[in-house]
């Protein structure tokens, strides 16, 4: 099957970058599968789990926080927030995040339009990060 | 000429100087090696991220709605200052020449008629800066109790930046620091962080992208990180330079120690001798006149 270059990159590092058969991306508007040869896109990303396909098997999986990818046809870059394998995930950390960004939601309540959404996309990755951490 | 007694002294004290010096240049030498090491790391980040934003930005540039991160105020009135030093001294003129640089500016801005604000990152440059523009201080940010610079410290400083943009507190921003070249060299520069300078599209940049979800939201969520990842990238070279610079002139005062050492020494020995043929000659003159 047809491979493209992955790369994964937090501000802090370089953490993935090989050639892999498909991506599945946690993009903004729903989960994105990408295979070589995709149009290019610029999308940006909620909280979620992206995996990776290589024969047919799921090999890494990595929770992103939030985030960019810019899709090419023959490479795939994603700018992660910040990213963890989902097995080195601590049930007790995504709660003790979800904890906080519930309490920053409920304490934006009366603040502009754009901070409440920051807040929700914050309560948002905090969950997916619970249920990634919770099905590893 | 002085007793043989305080010359004793003062070559031991030299000498303890000189093991404190020692030390500390190794030890600026091995965390030298791990700031490069995190400087590395964060390049490859910056470098995507500009390639994003060269192919985004050029099509929102010419737009009349296009966001004030990527293209200012219109005005070119007040002047925000961020300069970046590091917390401790003892390492050269690592934060001087910072704060001569950033002084410099302020003067030629005020000499344009201009306003300017200040925020310091590093509490040297704070102290140096206090003395002769305290009034135009809008901040100060210190890291002196972190062990190593993360990103989100960086996200704290850009944080305070886009909150007085929304505000509408100045027009430009500029952050200063110091831009590690090698481990002997950084110099100082400014540079410009609002409005953006859009990065050159690549020349293979013609493929068209699709957007989701519309170009605006994604550049309004781009642009603060892009500041972000700016002013991390400063954060480290400034942490790197520290240590270059530290290394650098711990270096030069162990030498310059070693030297007082053997200077001290030749004229401790010299005294000593001359002790010595004084006692004889008056046992000699002594024995003479008997």
């Amino acid at each position: 099957m047809a491979s493209f270059q992955l790369e994964l990159v937090s501000p802090e590092k370089l953490l993935l970058s090989r050639a892999v058969e498909m991506a599945v991306i946690p993009a903004a508007e729903g989960e994105l599968g990408v295979l070589a040869g995709h149009a290019p896109m610029i999308v940006a990303l909620r909280g979620g789990v992206i995996s990776v396909r290589e024969g047919g098997q799921v090999t890494d999986q990595l929770f992103v926080a939030g985030g960019f990818a810019e899709v090419a046809p023959d490479r795939v870059t994603i700018l992660a927030d910040e990213a963890t394998p989902v097995a080195t995930l601590s049930k007790s950390d995504a709660e003790r995040r979800l904890a906080e960004a519930e309490a920053a939601f409920a304490s934006a309540a009366n603040e502009t339009p754009e901070k409440r959404e920051a807040a929700m996309a914050r309560v948002l990755s905090a969950r997916a990060m619970v249920e990634a951490a919770l099905a590893a | 000429m002085p007793s043989l007694k305080s010359l004793r002294l003062r070559i031991n004290s030299v000498k303890s100087t000189r093991k404190i010096t020692q030390a500390m240049k190794m030890v600026a030498a091995a965390k030298l090696r791990r700031a490069q090491t995190q400087a590395e790391a964060a390049r490859p980040y910056a470098e995507r991220m500009e390639r994003m934003l060269a192919s985004l930005g050029a099509s929102v540039v010419g737009a009349p709605d296009a966001p004030e991160m990527l293209v200012g105020t219109g005005a070119d009135k007040v002047h925000l200052l961020v300069v970046v030093t590091a917390e401790r001294g003892l390492c050269g003129g690592f934060n001087t020449n910072v704060g001569r640089f950033a002084r410099a500016q302020v003067r030629a801005l005020e000499a344009e008629g201009k306003t300017v604000k200040i925020i310091t990152v590093g509490r040297k440059g704070a102290v140096y800066l206090k003395r002769d523009f305290a009034s135009r201080f809008v901040g100060e940010i210190s890291f002196a109790n972190k062990k190593r610079i993360g990103f989100e410290d960086a996200a704290e400083v850009s944080a305070k930046i886009t909150e007085m943009l929304d505000a509408g507190d100045f027009d430009v921003c500029t952050l200063i620091y110091n831009r590690f070249k090698n481990v002997i060299s950084q110099t100082p520069v400014g540079q410009q962080l609002i409005p953006t300078p859009l990065p050159e599209a690549s020349a293979d940049g013609g493929a068209q992208y699709e957007f989701e979800p519309t170009e605006e939201e994604i550049l309004a969520r781009l642009l603060p990180q892009n500041l972000g990842i700016q002013i991390y990238r400063a954060l480290l070279d400034n942490a790197a330079g520290f240590y270059g610079s530290q290394m650098t002139a711990m270096d030069n005062a162990t030498r310059n120690a070693g030297e007082m050492i053997n200077k001290l020494t030749l004229n401790y020995n010299r005294t000593r001798q001359a002790n010595i043929t004084r006692e004889l000659i008056e046992i000699i003159s002594g024995a003479e006149a008997l």
